[in-house]
């Protein structure tokens, strides 16, 4: 079985080269015929606009909705977690909208506020080293939706930043920007058969 | 559940930025109207400037930052990451762009520098693109704090001529790298006038620390998806898109063989009727005195 890598814009290869470290067979997808051919999908970072209507140009969201529906596990980090997501808080950008979750762009600042930080996440051992770039959080979740890892702002508010609904993951951080590999293999657990 | 000791202006983050950026395209633009149009287009960024490169040749004088006002509203008008460009050497300028919250500088050629010396680019907190004609510039400007390296080529010409020089050197140089032992490394540095430890990492890597666009003279979808074959991870059109005929059509087409460069029927298919490309400047017309790639090495 292979997971796909949806490489229309962004560091996909960054991802590529994390799920081959751990052996499992990778590829690029751009159309809907390289999306047949995967068992799995991971949405990398990047821009989420870009990639969003580069996707609903090529028939891609309604693709990938369906496979997400039935069943498909999928992953999405930083601008992958955007195109899961169900809303936005500014304005309306092409999204799968599989996620039940309100999703704010850019929501810890601009570049100069971009950061890496050690970060706990539920079910690991030792927290993980995260790389927020222009990141978004998460405002709202759904039911079904766990939080298994949230950053607390300067108010001390907190917000979810990596998320499980079932077989759907999504961070606001990436981890294809480390060497830590522990929130892929957890993804690739959900593949069956790889 | 929570994170702690966050760090902010790392290279880390700063050079995660321009991963992001990969395989996109980055336009120039000088009004929030115009950033509007790249947007939607689909361009991974804008580049906030005065005047495009084609329009600082043909006005001469001393090119400069854009007016702060303007940065700020393209700032607003925009959800994707702002760049801007500032002076060779001028420091000040990018003081004021990094407090207006620009998400990368471009400490450029295509305006007037002020010094022979760069700026000392990790003192900032907000990112720096520079510009390299080959693997010597692009490490000394790695070696200030440069977290991007985009080639020069001979910006405003629409002649992708020179990119494509820049890219073919900077590749040779990366595969020389690649072939000498240990002992020879220092006479490279000296060759290169790179620092020595940057070309150990790129002796023992084979590939730049940092992400490596495209930049001058891009005018067309091939002109983008020859840059990418040749190994660029992403491209800057400048007057490349506002100077031509359909600015909306040409932007689309431009983002979409950048994406599918490897597909030579997409790649026609999108090039079907833009209308006119920017009127050109062939290089050989330009004297040396002209050559915008001849500033800050």
């Amino acid at each position: 079985m292979t997971v796909g890598v949806l490489a229309l814009q962004g560091d996909f290869r960054e991802h590529i080269t994390m799920l081959r470290s751990l052996d499992v067979e990778t590829t690029e997808v751009r159309t809907t015929g390289e999306l047949d051919d995967v068992a799995a999908l991971v949405i990398p970072g990047g821009e989420s606009t870009t990639i969003g209507r580069l996707a609903a140009m090529y028939g891609l969201i309604d693709a990938i909705r369906e496979r997400v529906v039935a069943g498909m596990p999928i992953l999405g980090t930083c601008a992958g977690m955007i195109f899961l997501a169900s809303s936005t808080g500014d304005r309306d950008q092409p999204q799968l909208r599989v996620l039940d979750a309100h999703v704010r762009r850019n929501a810890f600042g601009r570049q100069v506020d971009s950061f890496e930080a050690e970060l706990e996440i539920k079910g690991f051992e030792e927290p993980m080293h995260a790389v927020f770039i222009r990141a978004p959080w998460i405002e709202k979740v759904g039911a079904d939706v766990e939080v298994l890892a949230s950053v607390t702002d300067d108010d001390g508010r907190s917000h979810p930043v990596f998320v499980r609904q079932g077989h759907i993951l999504a961070t606001s951080f990436h981890p294809e920007l480390t060497t830590d590999a522990r929130l892929h293999e957890m993804f690739v657990a959900l593949v069956p058969g790889v | 559940m929570t994170a702690t000791l966050p760090e902010k202006g790392t290279d880390k983050v700063k050079r995660g930025l321009a991963e992001m950026l990969k395989g996109g395209v980055i336009m120039d633009v000088v009004s929030a109207e115009q950033a509007k149009i790249a947007e939607e287009a689909g361009a991974c960024a804008v580049m906030s400037l005065e005047r495009v490169p084609a329009d600082i040749r043909a006005h001469g004088g001393v090119a400069r930052m854009a007016d702060p006002g303007r940065v700020a509203e393209i700032i607003d008008a925009v959800s994707i990451p702002v760049m801007a460009k500032s002076r060779i050497g001028h420091f000040v300028e990018a003081q004021v762009l990094e407090a207006l919250g620009v998400d990368y500088i471009d400490e450029s050629e295509v305006l007037s520098p002020v010094d022979s010396n760069h700026i000392a680019k990790r003192g900032f907190t907000v990112p720096f693109v520079c510009g390299a004609k080959d693997l010597g510039e692009a490490l000394r400007r790695i070696g200030e704090g440069a977290a991007m390296i985009r080639t020069k080529g001979e910006p405003g010409t629409g002649d992708v001529v020179e990119a494509v020089r820049h890219m073919r050197k900077m590749n040779t140089q990366i595969s020389w790298l690649t072939t000498l032992g240990p002992n020879e490394l220092m006479n490279a540095a000296k060759e290169l006038r790179a620092p020595y430890d940057l070309v150990v990492e790129v002796a023992s890597s084979g590939e730049l620390p940092v992400v490596n666009f495209a930049a001058g003279g891009i005018a067309t979808p091939s002109d983008a998806a020859l840059m990418m074959q040749l190994g660029c991870d992403g491209v800057f059109v400048g007057s490349g898109i506002f100077k031509s005929g359909n600015p909306e059509v040409r932007a689309r087409a431009i983002v979409e063989a950048t994406t599918f460069y490897q597909d030579a029927e997409k790649i026609g298919k999108v090039s079907r009727n833009l209308g006119e490309a920017m009127v050109g400047i062939n290089i050989d017309a330009l004297p040396p005195s002209e050559m915008m790639q001849n500033r800050g090495s």
